[in-house]
């Protein structure tokens, strides 16, 4: 199987003062096109420190990562912000959608750096909104919508330029168990029809839906958990 | 392509600004007013400078005019005396000219006086301007019925006359004064020509300095050969005062030489002075050079530019700081936006435009508002406080430009700190 995502020996350091934090001490893993992996972990196991390295976010402070083949590691800002753009579908706990944008505008986003026209990425975000139960609620602003729906919409947005990974950041955090539930669904979809999905999570009914589950702990990986 | 996508950041800019209509509208403001005050100080400014100017070309920038002033010493003397005082321009004088000064095209010599005209029982205080039919090419004067003075009255000293529309107006009535005589200190003058008022009635009564027989609210006047005047007037003024009676003596109250071309005003000017310097001992007369009087005006127009210009620099630069400052708090509220921008696949460049297209957006519609408003303005000013405005096209092109790039310069910082907000931080910003 081909490996979307490749880690060795990944590191990340913070320099704060004179001390120096190392949250990723050495991380080893790789993720083949379509798996459902999870990350889990207490606070501060460098969770979220790994998950924006996975993101593009932010440059890890050694070590390899290459998403699709191609080396992040050497990439500057604007490369960054390319792949991000391109491969990278992200969801966030706080849905970060923008408020003075309707559902379409907000599923746009990602389209319109991508430079694809106002008619086909029209059509495109109204095909998503369909495709995560919106059809009706196109037009509304995210204030309009439940939390749910919001992270329906933030998932059509992550979709939007068909990216290689689909990256979530504790997706069902600030969702009842019953909205949680309904947006684990959309996920076992999204996986069913060949996404590959990276869920950084509390959440143990995530860790039984993925197809495996890494444990960090202390910013490195504790084990691994086949399902 | 570029320019759908122009198209959509722009919609994008305008989308956002309408979001927070009020703070828009308000920082919109400082440029609305620094582009419309610009504009109209500087119509207010042209046209009051113009209306100087054409009062002074109205004099003619080739004209020389030299007039008689009474000398300071003759006022002393004639305080409590009644003495004879002799002074100002000769016949003499203008003779010398004739003969003297190459490059000219005509000199005219012109005795000024009051009197009253009578036309059958009807009576207004005239000004009598005594000169040569040639008087014509040194004012804009026009001939509106019948002729002016021709050269036949001045050898023959005609007892003929033309007068302007104001006396007409003001003893004729219903008549037609063609034909018709009045009467001035007891001789009868025939009208042959009716001309325009716009001369007699407003600059030489303006320009007209020294003279024994200046002063005194005129209600027209009446041009009569030079000949005749010198003939049937004499020189001689008398005037009563409050102590004493006065007698002068005064054979012309101005000269005017045109000459051929504006190069040979100053040359002309330097001949005329040293001349007069010659001939006469008492400083009794007075050179003026209009050309002169329009370059000065010409110089305190280019100040008076200067000081709006700067003005205008300032009050933009006040505007521009405003906007800067709203668009930094703009900024730092819409972090987490940028946030999520980045995270999407925004570069810094995007980041950079969509905030600079915000800020340019911001200072073209004030821009543009304050350019409508600096049309409107001197109009206004116009009609209410009837002072000329002339809104010239490059003052509006000028304060609109100025305006654009105030929001390019004071946008570029604003957008420059966005781009560089990191996307991790600006994710966790609430």
């Amino acid at each position: 199987m081909q490996n979307i995502v490749e880690i060795q020996n990944l590191t990340k350091s913070y320099v704060i003062g004179t001390s120096q934090l190392d949250v990723l001490k050495g991380i080893d893993f790789s993720v083949s096109r379509g798996e459902y992996v999870a990350i889990m972990g207490p606070s501060g196991s460098g969770k979220s420190t790994l998950l924006n390295m996975l993101g593009c976010l932010d440059k890890p402070t050694s070590g390899v990562y290459k998403l699709g083949g191609s080396d992040v590691m050497s990439m500057n800002d604007d490369e960054l912000s390319e792949i991000r753009g391109k491969e990278i579908g992200f969801i966030f706990q706080s849905y970060n959608l923008i408020q003075q944008l309707n559902v379409i505008e907000n599923i746009e986003i990602p389209m319109f750096y991508q430079g694809i026209s106002e008619h086909e990425s029209k059509v495109r975000a109204t095909d998503l909104a369909v495709m995560v139960g919106l059809a009706d609620r196109v037009h509304h602003r995210p204030f309009e919508l439940s939390g749910g729906q919001q992270q329906r919409v933030a998932i059509a947005r992550a979709l939007a330029n068909n990216p290689l990974v689909v990256l979530a950041d504790e997706p069902t955090g600030n969702l009842d168990t019953k909205n949680g539930v309904d947006i684990l669904s959309v996920f076992d979809q999204l996986n069913k029809s060949g996404r590959t999905l990276i869920v950084v999570t509390h959440d143990s009914r995530v860790a039984q839906r993925a197809g495996r589950v890494i444990h960090l702990l202390d910013g490195q990986i504790d084990r691994q958990v086949y399902n | 392509m570029q320019v759908f996508r122009a198209k959509r950041i722009i919609k994008l800019g305008l989308k956002s600004l309408w979001m927070h209509r009020l703070r828009s509208v308000l920082t919109t403001m400082g440029i609305v007013f620094g582009v419309c005050s610009v504009i109209g100080m500087l119509a207010i400014g042209e046209g009051a400078s113009r209306e100087a100017q054409a009062t002074i070309a109205r004099l003619g920038s080739t004209n020389i005019i030299i007039k008689t002033v009474k000398p300071p010493d003759d006022m002393k003397a004639s305080g409590n005396n009644t003495i004879m005082s002799e002074y100002g321009l000769t016949y003499a004088d203008a003779e010398r000219f004739y003969e003297s000064l190459t490059n000219t095209e005509v000199i005219v010599p012109i005795r000024r006086l009051n009197q009253d005209a009578w036309y059958r029982n009807r009576k207004a205080a005239v000004e009598v301007i005594g000169t040569v039919p040639w008087y014509t090419s040194i004012s804009s004067l026009n001939v509106k019925y019948g002729r002016f003075l021709a050269s036949n009255d001045l050898s023959y000293q005609q007892g003929i006359c033309a007068i302007d529309e104001r006396l007409m107006d003001a003893i004729f009535k219903m008549d037609n004064p063609l034909g018709q005589t009045i009467k001035l200190a007891g001789d009868y003058y025939t009208v042959v020509g009716i001309v325009d008022s716009r001369q007699g009635g407003k600059t030489d009564n303006e320009a007209r300095t020294g003279g024994g027989d200046a002063g005194g609210a005129s209600s027209g006047t009446v041009y009569i050969p030079l000949t005749a005047v010198k003939s049937r007037f004499g020189e001689l003024n008398v005037s009563f005062g409050t102590s004493g009676g006065k007698v002068e003596k005064v054979e012309l109250q101005e000269i005017t030489v045109k000459v051929k071309s504006m190069e040979d005003v100053l040359p002309t000017r330097d001949m005329i002075a040293a001349q007069m310097e010659q001939f006469h001992k008492k400083k009794d007369y007075d050179i003026q050079v209009p050309l002169e009087q329009l370059r000065e005006a010409q110089r305190t127009k280019r100040i008076y530019s200067i000081v709006l210009g700067s003005i205008a620099a300032i009050s933009l630069l006040v505007g521009g700081i405003g906007i800067m400052n709203i668009m930094l708090a703009t900024v730092s509220e819409r972090t987490r936006e940028i946030g999520i921008r980045r995270a999407l696949g925004a570069k810094r460049k995007d980041i950079i435009t969509q905030f600079i297209t915000e800020t340019i957006l911001l200072t073209s519609i004030g821009g543009i508002l304050g350019v409508v408003l600096g049309v409107i303005i001197p109009k206004l000013v116009t009609y209410f406080f009837s002072m000329p405005t002339v809104v010239t096209g490059l003052s509006l092109t000028v304060a609109f430009g100025v305006s654009a790039v105030v929001g390019i310069v004071f946008g570029s910082y604003p957008a420059w700190r966005a781009a560089n907000v990191h996307p991790i931080e600006s994710l966790r910003h609430e």
